[in-house]
């Protein structure tokens, strides 16, 4: 009987928990889409994920597309088709790795200092002072994230992209002696402006989800702990939350757009 | 001014709140006093409807806050300010841009009135020339003193006060009491200070009360509570640990 009773309880925690994330969701949304926006918060959240990461995209970016062409190349080796090691590279950075691998490392970086942030500014009372003055958390706080978020995010992995692709580059044509002219126009034969732009959509996606999680772990710090415990807590569920739902969304919207 | 009928909340399970009863009149300090963790700032808290009730009502001035829509709730608040037990200073401000920040975002006054109006709550508050620093490198005494500057740069009618002594030393402690009274003789506020000073608050308010076990145990004038019959108000204000008020 105890069982049940826990079961149940958890299960209605869950759900309702579900709820709250989607009724943040929307409300998000709809302070998204009217005035006034909070123009200096925005830019710097701007600066904070997107310009702040910079460093971080290139150097999991580079390293990215050269452990891709020295894996390739020894796999392609083996078929005798090392001419396809430039396309097997781009695509799989353009389309997958570099969209995914480039949300992660914001969700590491940026997306766990804004719910640790929030949540710090929630158990000091600084959100209730906020309201206190009249004025909305949300605009201040949650949209100029998400805003910054959509747009930092398919600019990081482009940077990704174009790294990742310079460093199989390296790797293949400098290192592994594989024709330039080959690496590179094999892979202008076989990219279509449709992979590029499933990335793309990928990770504006992948930035709805960093703004969503980390916000919303931050707003409701509190609710799995106190203190810094408290913000402890709502900070390692946002990363691993995003986290596995970036690698969830990626599959269906990867079935959607194939 | 402020009424609160038969308030109720449970927060993670426990009954916080059991039926609180209770009015504050236009202009008068009430004192709060209580056990800790007894519900003291959850009912601030409802008051400014920062938490809404489970049951019951909280009215200012008549107008049932619960209900209120956010445009609504604005509208009350404008005449409400809170000086929250730790500040609650925006810690990527500097002083400055914490007690200008309501003005600017809110009222949207231009930046020579901004800045006549900052400093001159700064200077009343005592911190004149600390307007550039930012809280985490201002002692704490400080950071309640501007606190209370960022409450007061709203002219508020009413100010919900959230332990203002509470960790500070007692000259300090003492000062922020003074300004207070000071401030409530030129502003004539209305204001709820919850705190455990007992002998140096009772003698700027006009009336305590004591919520106990979620209810209000007892109200009346400082000298009625400090000179009441009931067992659980004569152990609290003597600090004694044998008595009905368990502390374990």
């Amino acid at each position: 009987m105890d069982f049940v009773r826990k079961l149940g309880a958890s299960t209605l925690k869950h759900v309702s928990g579900m709820g709250l994330m989607t009724v943040f969701l929307v409300k998000t949304l709809v302070y998204a889409l009217t005035p006034p926006f909070k123009v200096v918060s925005f830019i710097k959240q701007l600066r904070f994920i997107g310009a702040q990461s910079f460093f971080l995209i290139v150097l999991v970016g580079s390293f990215t597309g050269m452990v891709l062409a020295l894996q390739g190349y020894y796999n392609l080796n083996r078929l005798g088709s090392v001419a396809f090691l430039g396309p097997l590279v781009a695509l799989s950075i353009i389309k997958e790795l570099g969209p995914v691998l480039a949300a992660l490392m914001v969700t590491a970086r940026a997306g766990s200092a804004i719910t640790a942030e929030i949540g710090i500014m929630r158990i000091t009372n600084q959100i209730d002072a906020l309201e206190m003055m009249g004025l909305n958390p949300f605009r201040y706080l949650v949209v100029p994230a998400l805003f910054a978020a959509v747009i930092s995010m398919p600019l990081l992995t482009s940077i990704f992209d174009f790294v990742g692709i310079f460093g199989g580059y390296l790797v293949g044509v400098k290192m592994l002696g594989v024709e330039s002219g080959t690496y590179l126009g094999e892979i202008s034969n076989h990219l279509d402006v449709a992979d590029l732009l499933e990335g793309i959509y990928k990770s504006v996606s992948f930035g709805v989800i960093i703004a969503w999680v980390s916000c919303y772990k931050g707003y409701y710090t509190g609710t799995s702990g106190f203190g810094a415990e408290g913000v402890s807590k709502a900070t390692t569920q946002s990363v691993v939350l995003a986290s596995a739902m970036i690698l969830v969304w990626d599959y269906f919207m990867t079935a959607l757009l194939f | 001014m402020i009424k609160i009928e038969d308030l109720h909340k449970s927060l993670s399970g426990k009954k916080v709140l059991k039926g609180v009863n209770l009015s504050v009149n236009k202009g008068e300090i009430l004192v709060l006093i209580g056990m800790s963790g007894y519900g003291k700032s959850v009912l601030l808290k409802h008051i400014a409807r920062l938490f809404k009730p489970d049951r019951g009502r909280v009215l200012i001035d008549g107008t049932d806050i619960g209900p209120l829509n956010s445009r609504e709730l604005t509208k009350v608040r404008s005449r409400l300010s809170f000086l929250f037990q730790g500040g609650a200073l925006f810690e990527s401000m500097s002083i400055f841009e914490n007690v200008a920040f309501p003005l600017k975002e809110k009222l949207g006054l231009k930046k020579d009135e901004i800045r006549e109006r900052v400093l001159k709550e700064l200077d009343q508050v005592g911190l004149s020339g600390a307007e550039d620093k930012y809280p985490g490198q201002i002692s704490g005494g400080m950071q309640k003193r501007a606190a209370l500057a960022r409450v007061l740069v709203w002219q508020p009618e009413i100010i919900l006060f959230d332990e203002p002594t509470t960790g500070l030393d007692p000259i300090i402690g003492h000062a922020i009491l003074q300004l207070i009274e000071e401030l409530h003789r030129r502003m004539n506020f209305t204001g709820i200070i919850v705190t455990h000073e007992l002998q140096r608050v009772f003698k700027i308010a006009q009336r305590a009360a004591m919520l106990h076990e979620g209810v209000i145990k007892a109200v009346g004038t400082p000298d009625e509570i400090l000179s009441s019959d009931d067992p659980v108000v004569r152990q609290f204000i003597n600090g004694d640990t044998e008595g009905p008020i368990s502390y374990r």
